[in-house]
């Protein structure tokens, strides 16, 4: 009865479906709770010139209003060391940008008399764009580059050459529930603070800080998030401090959720990118040297731009051997929302530059691209190769992923059927894209790559878990309980599951970077097996007694009155002792595992501890051109094949068909898995085709830089419809050569960039309706058709 | 004082002010906080409930937005929420069970509403998942496990622990006008001509799918409400001399109904108009009482020739749909004075609907064009083209009819129309699409007419009724 490499259900299903899951809204408040809304600027630049919160005050139901002026000390809510005032302190940055807070005896009252204040502003042109921000020289660090050979000498010396550009729109988190925190007084100064967030130890040190109270003070508890994707790493460090003010002021309980239209306008998204690229190649497509630079839009403030930026370089090679290459990166602040961790975490747009490049050779030798992907990949195995970083390719299993895919999918026929129907389609035309993935797997600030877990074995035999990652959907805690099951040879039924707690496990790292059961199902089986060596070693060193009970559980009793008291001596030594099947075994016999646990109670034998994890292997540091160079322990790869249809009187189009084939290593929950392959692909395909974000260009009445697309109603994640009508997903038989958890690999972020092949397909319809234009993201309907009139003559 | 049933017991409502949501009442009063928040707007679903009604053809069972209904808008019906679908003793409902066992939640957050409307549509025999779910977004899974729960839970009867209604509804009846602090709730045509001609300050609630932003999002006042859902004669389909009078009151779910043998085209369009839940709140007298310019009923009910009938009181006017729409925001009408119903006059079908938006389904129109053109022959011998999305209102495209008019349907006759539109509209720019954008796809599509009616070129990525409603 293994838990682990099973397809086990998420263990909130039975919960999620009834409506039983509680997330942070959803927890009873405590009588006299008080809710709070931020207001907000109304302006993307300038100066606030008069603030009235009297009429906020005079609101119904209103019972306290902090403006910047009630703060001796601003408090800082900025993950990074770049300080982000949790209030506007003087310059308006981005419209939106929280003013002041409000706190009234409902969540309705506070949203509307956020909007009462009278507000003045002197307005100032605002910088959106990556041209406007290079032309004013704001820039959140001096650029950084890296270059591996001597890429130009090899781009002088090559046959081909091409330029382009591509750009990469940003995308919103559109996590279903919105943020959200409460925060609740305890004795003196301790603070419970319930927060759907992916970094609770951040929250901690920030409501700490903002209190003015050691860490020691402050606990952080998360059940489950209602989705995060990136997007609740730091973004929820402004609703646990207002929170945690209030409730410090006031001694009340405090709850904030955005309104979806506040939470789409004030927090970060993924980061806009602009790639210039030049590169040089040979006949068969094959890259003799790159030189890509990367604009990246940041918004506002640091947060998490400069790792995002940084992880956009490390993917600019993707699957692909650069014998030279030079990447340059320019970090760019405009007066928007601060851009902020999305799966991927740039990763997705540093590999969109270079699946365009391989386009556009493709294009340019008028080859399949699927060919010159072929050409240019990384050689298999560990052949010694290095990335343009540094960091020796040692597990590179693209090739037998893309040779079983293309077989799967049937791709050349399929190729071949596609242009024939292309050839007596005038208005519809079909096109096909494979593209591969390979994504480096660790935080790249390496004193992240740590976890604890906190694992307590009661006398009945069950067992609770904690550890420092959260539940976001990804099944994290399903796959973390079913190591602790296996590690003890239980059903994962007796393995409870219980809130991440900063009381429990300190000094977590965010659940990010796809870490999340790399980490903690190591540290969880390292106090698993603290627990169980611990077991063992008394279990076969001495006689055992135990009190047996029925199968409802219950002690039983013999006719006398006295418990039933059983015994038993193994023979073997501690490591030979088999935990398994509910059993504790030495071959011959075995006792119930709870039996085993009430022996050892009796004995005195601790039942509780701790697991620590710090994976091996890393050295990196971003700022630093030599030394060893390794900032991820291994690489997850994929790949994807869409076919898509093109209506191109309208650019309107249809995902037909995906087939994917994605490395898990030795999975822990394949169906958990396929999951997050499903859902990252279509995410990842929303994020270039129909997710636009749009911000206002200058007017008659303001000068422009509101999010216009800050609701569903205009900002179209995919609908049920848009996932591909037929839709093969398998999981690619591999071990990852790391000794990882149960040689599994990491699944949270790797599928995204699947989605890539939805844009690259789409491109090569466009080029079937005879338009040579390269295409930017996203590749929405109205991209697609300017894409096809473009030679015509009609484009705009 | 309001009464309707929730998850199977009578409970009435003393007070409740006419704009609390029912989403709110659930989570806040209630403490029911499994129907979820997701975007207060009724773009995600994450909010869906079942609500059951009887009317003449007995008890319906439809799922809607929670978090843009009010509360009033429930008496007399029976609503059940994500609470209340499971056995007494906890064992699952056959679609709760399915998306367990399919992998169809991660974060969980959407389910419930996801749920709800699977188990409408379970409960209603609708295998026609794509649509039955276009109104529930889900972020994490990509729906593939979802539609394959929704499959698998097909297969499986309605459990016998479902409870029939009626006699419950027919307890709840009510008759008669109604009203309370601040609304009013008509009990016919009659009454709502009435009160509406005595309170021209009012706000007229049908479906609220409009209205109910104004409250959620807007905080914009409202006045004392009028909510039209009682008033069943509104609600009517009906054959009159050459043509169907469509009530103000039907929905845009009746109203595809009504459509699909008439105008199939017109049926596809409300497909995609808005979501299941939108379209069984969403009333087609309010999408042309709003005026908006970018509403999908309109363009097609133009080019149909439609028209539509106001009254004030006892007085009623009637006029071209087309010319009530007088400006962006301003429409033909009196302070008390309201759509009564649309007249759609019997032809021959030659109507083409072509919705053009960011996402395939639940979108707004970034330009929405619809055309009937009537042949002798090759000849056209008579045009009407309506856009939506193009100008401030939904508009005739005049200049293109009149290019198409009385000639042979050639490439030269479609050249000369596209050319045409220039005259008639000046579109804006805005985050669903450029002005240039939509010029050139208003052009394209009178290509696509000609190419698809005349030339039989296949032009559509997905036709029309490629998908049954019922099982």
């Amino acid at each position: 009865m293994a838990s682990v490499h099973q397809p086990k259900p998420h263990d909130s299903g039975p919960l999620h479906v009834t409506g039983a899951a509680r997330y942070t809204d959803d927890i009873p408040a405590p009588a006299g709770t008080l809710h709070l809304a931020f207001g907000l600027a109304a302006v993307a630049h300038g100066v606030v010139t008069s603030l009235d919160l009297a009429p906020v005050r005079a609101m119904p139901g209103v019972r306290l209003v902090l403006g910047p002026d009630d703060f001796a000390r601003m408090p800082d809510v900025s993950p990074s060391p770049a300080p982000e005032p949790l209030l506007c302190t003087g310059e308006v940055q981005f419209h939106g940008q929280p003013l002041f807070v409000v706190a009234a005896d409902t969540h309705l009252q506070a949203r509307h008399a956020a909007r009462a204040a009278k507000v003045t502003f002197e307005e100032r042109e605002p910088i959106l764009t990556i041209d406007q921000a290079l032309a004013a020289g704001r820039l959140l660090e001096d650029p950084l580059e890296w270059e591996k050979g001597s890429p130009d000498d090899a781009l002088g010396t090559a046959p081909h050459r091409a330029q382009g550009r591509i750009e990469v729109g940003g995308q919103e988190h559109f996590y279903l529930e919105g943020q959200a925190a409460m925060a609740v007084p305890g004795d003196g100064d301790e603070m419970l603070v319930h927060a759907s967030t992916q970094h609770p130890s951040e929250i901690q040190h920030k409501v700490a800080q903002a209190l003015d109270v050691p860490f020691a003070e402050v606990t952080v508890q998360v059940r489950r998030m209602g989705g995060g994707f990136g997007g609740k790493e730091s973004q929820g460090n402004a609703l646990a401090v207002a929170c945690a003010l209030v409730a410090q002021r006031t001694g009340r309980a405090v709850k904030m959720r955005y309104d979806r239209d506040d939470d789409m306008t004030i927090t970060g998204k993924r980061h806009e990118i602009r790639i210039d690229y030049d590169v040089g190649f040979d006949d068969t497509g094959r890259i003799a040297a790159v030189v890509f630079d990367q604009y990246v839009r940041c918004g506002w403030s640091a947060d998490l731009s400069l790792p995002v930026a940084d992880r956009a370089m490390l993917h600019a090679d993707n699957a692909y051997d650069l014998s030279a290459a030079r990447i340059r990166s320019t970090r760019l602040l405009t007066h928007t929302c601060s851009n902020t961790a999305f799966r991927g975490f740039g990763g997705p747009q540093g590999m969109v530059g270079i699946e365009r490049v391989i386009e556009h050779i493709a294009a340019h030798l008028d080859r399949d691209p699927l060919e010159v992907r072929r050409a240019n990949f990384y050689a298999p195995g560990n052949t010694g190769q290095t990335t343009p970083y540094g960091m020796q390719v040692e597990d590179n299993v693209i090739h037998g992923i893309v040779d079983q895919l293309t077989e799967t999918s049937d791709y050349s026929a399929r190729r071949a059927q596609i242009a024939e129907f292309n050839a007596t389609s005038p208005v519809i035309k079909r096109g096909i894209a494979l593209t591969p993935v390979k994504f480096g797997i660790s935080f790249t600030l390496t004193q992240l790559n740590q976890a604890g877990a906190l694992v307590n074995v009661y006398t009945d035999g069950s067992i609770r878990l904690n550890h420092g990652g959260t539940e976001m959907g990804q099944g994290l805690f399903t796959k973390v309980a079913a190591v602790a099951a296996d590690a003890f040879g239980v059903d994962a039924t007796h393995v409870k599951i219980t809130a991440t707690d900063t009381a429990k496990v300190p000094n977590t790292s965010a659940t990010a970077a796809s870490s999340g059961s790399d980490m903690n199902g190591m540290a969880v089986k390292a106090a698993c097996e603290t627990v169980r060596d611990r077991m063992a070693q008394h279990l076969c060193t001495a006689k055992v007694l135990w009190h047996d009970r029925d199968e409802e559980g219950k002690g039983i009793i013999d006719r006398d009155g006295h418990p039933v008291i059983r015994e038993h001596a193994f023979d073997c030594a501690p490591d030979d002792l088999v935990f398994a099947a509910d059993q504790v075994s030495d071959g011959t016999h075995s006792i119930p595992f709870w039996a085993a646990v009430q022996a050892c109670y009796v004995a005195r034998i601790s039942l509780s501890s701790t697991g620590y994890y710090a994976t091996p292997k890393l050295a990196w540091d971003r700022t630093q051109r030599s030394g060893p160079r390794r900032p991820f322990y291994y690489f997850a790869y994929g790949a994807a094949v869409t076919e898509v249809a093109l209506d191109t009187l309208t650019g309107e189009n249809r995902i037909l068909r995906t087939d994917i084939l994605h490395d898990c290593g030795k999975s822990l929950n394949p169906a958990l898995d396929i999951g997050q392959i499903e859902g990252g692909y279509v995410q990842g395909a929303g994020w270039l085709t129909t997710e636009e974000l749009v911000w206002t260009p200058p007017g008659p009445a303001t000068m422009g830089g509101r999010l216009a697309t800050h609701a569903p109603s205009t900002y179209k994640i995919p609908g049920c419809a848009d996932r591909p009508r037929v839709f093969n997903v398998a999981l690619y038989e591999n071990e990852n050569v790391e000794a990882t958890i149960h040689r599994s690999k990491a699944v949270g972020e790797p599928p995204l960039m699947l989605g890539i092949s939805a844009l690259m397909a789409l491109q090569d319809a466009v080029r079937a309706a005879g338009s040579d234009v390269l295409l930017d993201a996203p590749a929405t309907a109205e991209r697609l058709l300017n894409a096809i009139e473009t030679p015509r003559g009609s484009g705009w | 004082m309001i009464r309707f049933m929730l998850n199977g017991e009578i409970v009435t409502v003393e007070g409740a002010a006419p704009t609390v949501t029912l989403l709110d009442w659930l989570r806040e009063t209630r403490g029911l906080t499994g129907t979820k928040e997701g975007c207060n707007e009724g773009d995600c679903g994450a909010c869906t409930v079942t609500v059951s009604t009887l009317d003449d053809t007995g008890v319906t069972h439809q799922a809607l937005n929670a978090c843009i209904l009010f509360l009033p808008q429930l008496a007399g019906k029976a609503l059940r929420t994500v609470e209340g679908i499971a056995a007494p003793d906890g064992e699952l409902h056959p679609v709760q069970d399915a998306m367990v066992a399919e992998h169809g939640s991660q974060c969980g957050f959407c389910t419930p509403g996801f749920v709800m409307s699977m188990y409408t549509a379970h409960r209603t025999g609708r295998v026609d998942h794509d649509d039955v779910l276009a109104g529930n977004l889900c972020r994490c899974t990509g729906y593939a496990p979802i539609v394959r729960a929704a499959q698998r839970a097909a297969s499986r009867p309605v459990p016998a622990w479902e409870i029939d209604e009626r006699a419950m509804l027919e307890a709840l009846a009510l008759s008669g006008d109604m009203s309370g602090e601040g609304l009013h709730l008509p009990g016919s045509t009659a009454s709502l001509a009435a009160i509406y001609a005595a309170h021209p300050n009012a706000t007229i609630v049908a479906g609220a799918t409009d209205v109910g932003l104004w409250v959620t999002k807007q905080f914009r006042p409202v006045g004392p409400v009028i909510f039209t859902h009682r008033v069943g004669d509104l609600a009517r389909i009906e054959r009159v001399q050459g043509g169907l009078r469509i009530g103000a009151g039907v929905t845009l779910s009746r109203l595809r109904g009504a459509m699909a043998d008439r105008h199939p085209d017109f049926a596809e369009l409300i497909r995609r108009y808005g979501s299941v839940q939108v379209r069984n709140a969403a009333t087609i007298g309010g999408n042309i009482a709003n005026g908006s310019p970018i509403g999908d009923g309109p363009p097609a009910l133009i080019a149909l020739g439609a028209e539509l009938t106001l009254r004030h009181g006892e007085d009623r006017r009637r006029m071209p749909l087309e010319d009530f729409f007088l400006d962006y925001g301003k429409q033909d009408r009196m302070p008390g004075e309201f759509v009564e119903s649309i007249f759609v006059p019997d032809q021959e079908d030659t109507l083409a609907c072509y919705k053009l938006s960011k996402r395939f389904d639940q979108d707004i129109s970034a330009v929405c064009g619809c055309f009937a053109l009537h042949m002798d022959g090759d000849v056209v011998a008579g045009a009407r083209i309506a856009f939506g999305g193009m100008a401030g209102t939904p508009k005739r495209a005049h200049a293109a009819e009149a290019a198409l008019t009385g000639q042979v349907l050639s490439a030269q006759a479609v050249r000369d129309a596209q050319d045409a539109l220039t005259q008639d509209f000046q579109p804006l720019s805005d985050m669903r699409a450029s002005a240039a954008y939509r010029m050139q796809a208003a052009r394209n599509m009178i290509r696509r007419y000609w190419l698809e009616r005349v030339e039989g070129v296949p032009t559509r990525l997905v036709g029309p009724k490629s998908e049954t409603g019922v099982a």
